[in-house]
């Protein structure tokens, strides 16, 4: 009988509190839940596009200290070494087969054409070059189309650095960011009044 | 978006089929996947869900022995002047806008709805029900031509657009037009395979094109032309019960369209 009893005034016990819970809960409303979270949030994201907009790509370096400066100064234009195939498509960034006609063996006095040479031509293996305008597989870029334009509208001005940019690569899609976005390409070809169908750059 | 009527376009890409040249060997059918990276189907048992940009069906006049014929219709998608896909698509990414006629199709920009199947009457569209698997060592293989797609979005020939472009920057290599590219310079895969040389290729509009007088002959007609999609692709044949099924014409009032392949 005793045990029954204190079951039972436990009961009420807990339904009294229970009650007194619900009253604070009432005239606590929005000093919780999930709207201090959502403000923080925010507040940590804009700090951090405002603070740190670099956190986002991670800085990497080309295999090989390429200096266009040392090959411009020996007279060579940009077409000796990127040029247009005989269908019109574009060999973009030279081989080793083009780089060895002059470097197959040490010619300079730069360390960096002597670790070019160790390193690539004598093994045979392609330089991984970084390619600052990599663009994503579903667009076709013609240069053909392009050729009216000097390289450096659309390009790194490289020609007369010594030392090849820094590649910043998005930590989250893997992309350049100095590659061309398409609301850039859209632009020209409106100001150009060059059409801006889908199909013009996709594939 | 187009509405209503067809658009109008100074070039026209399109083909001409001549049933009575097709034997139904099938070459278009894997040059279309070889050329455009379309997967091996684990399971192609489901015929709903495989994948094929070009198919061809088998046409049977339905006869007995001394009278039976049987024709080959390849299915490319068609182009069509009026296209039925556009317009019920809600993003826009699937448009008729550029110059040649060519219905572009642009998979990261696809939100799989498949409204644009439910619409095309020649079931020229397929979806991703899977991601595409490549068998190991099929990767070396593959095509820059044509952009991977993911699961979950449409797909469809777009007469192997690339192709188009390679030419265009062919003709500017060698200080031709761009814009008046020669008979014979762009040539989708289907029609530089068929060993019949059944598929015609050209712009219809240009008068120096076999196309163009192939598809105002007598004798060349286009898939159910009374929905009034003006497709860009024709068919030739000299059989009339064979034109009359293209129209979806059936004396015994049953369908006479049976699939070969899938």
């Amino acid at each position: 009988m005793k045990t029954q009893f204190s079951v039972a005034k436990f009961d009420q016990k807990l339904q009294e509190r229970w009650g007194e819970v619900m009253e604070e809960k009432k005239q606590c409303k929005g000093c919780g839940g999930a709207l201090p979270f959502v403000i923080g949030f925010v507040a940590a994201v804009i700090a951090g596009w405002v603070l740190f907009p670099d956190l986002i790509y991670s800085k990497k370096t080309q295999p090989i200290r390429f200096s266009h400066k040392v090959h411009q100064e020996q007279g060579m234009e940009c077409s000796s070494c990127h040029s247009f195939r005989d269908d019109g498509s574009y060999a973009g960034l030279p081989n080793n087969e083009k780089c060895m006609e002059c470097h197959a063996d040490v010619v300079g006095s730069d360390p960096a054409e002597a670790a070019y040479v160790e390193q690539y031509a004598k093994t045979g293996k392609e330089v991984p070059w970084l390619i600052y305008q990599s663009q994503p597989d579903n667009v076709y870029f013609s240069h053909k189309a392009h050729e009216s334009f000097e390289c450096k509208s659309c390009h790194l001005d490289v020609a007369s650095t010594d030392t090849p940019p820094v590649y910043y690569e998005n930590r989250l899609s893997g992309y350049s960011k100095q590659t061309m976005k398409m609301w850039q390409c859209e632009r020209c070809h409106a100001e150009n009044g060059v059409s801006n169908a889908c199909h013009v750059c996709h594939k | 978006m187009s509405g209503h009527g067809a658009k109008e376009f100074n070039i026209k890409w399109g083909m001409v089929i001549d049933l009575d040249k097709c034997t139904g060997c099938g070459a278009c059918m894997t040059a279309c996947q070889v050329e455009n990276n379309i997967a091996p189907v684990l399971d192609a048992s489901n015929k709903l869900r495989t994948l094929s940009w070009i198919l061809v069906y088998e046409l049977s006049n339905k006869k007995a022995a001394p009278d039976a014929e049987i024709a080959y219709l390849p299915r490319p998608c068609m182009q069509c002047g009026n296209p039925a896909c556009v317009p019920v698509c809600p993003v826009v990414a699937t448009d008729k806008n550029e110059e040649g006629g060519i219905v572009s199709q642009i998979y990261p920009r696809c939100i799989g709805c498949r409204y644009c199947m439910a619409a095309c009457p020649y079931h020229a569209r397929y979806f991703n029900w899977e991601d595409p698997v490549f068998p190991k060592g099929m990767e070396k293989a593959l095509s820059p031509n044509t952009s991977a797609r993911p699961r979950g979005v449409v797909e469809k020939c777009n007469f192997c657009h690339t192709r188009l472009m390679k030419a265009k920057d062919k003709a500017r290599q060698e200080g031709g037009n761009p814009e008046a590219l020669a008979d014979g310079a762009y040539m989708p895969a289907c029609a530089d395979v068929c060993p019949t040389g059944a598929i015609t290729f050209g712009d219809l509009k240009n008068p120096e094109h076999k196309v163009h007088e192939l598809a105002k002959s007598e004798h060349a007609f286009r898939l159910l032309e009374k929905l009034g999609l003006a497709p860009q692709v024709y068919y030739y044949t000299r059989r009339e019960w064979v034109r009359k099924l293209g129209d979806n014409y059936a004396a015994t009032g049953k369908a006479g369209a049976e699939k070969k392949h899938s």
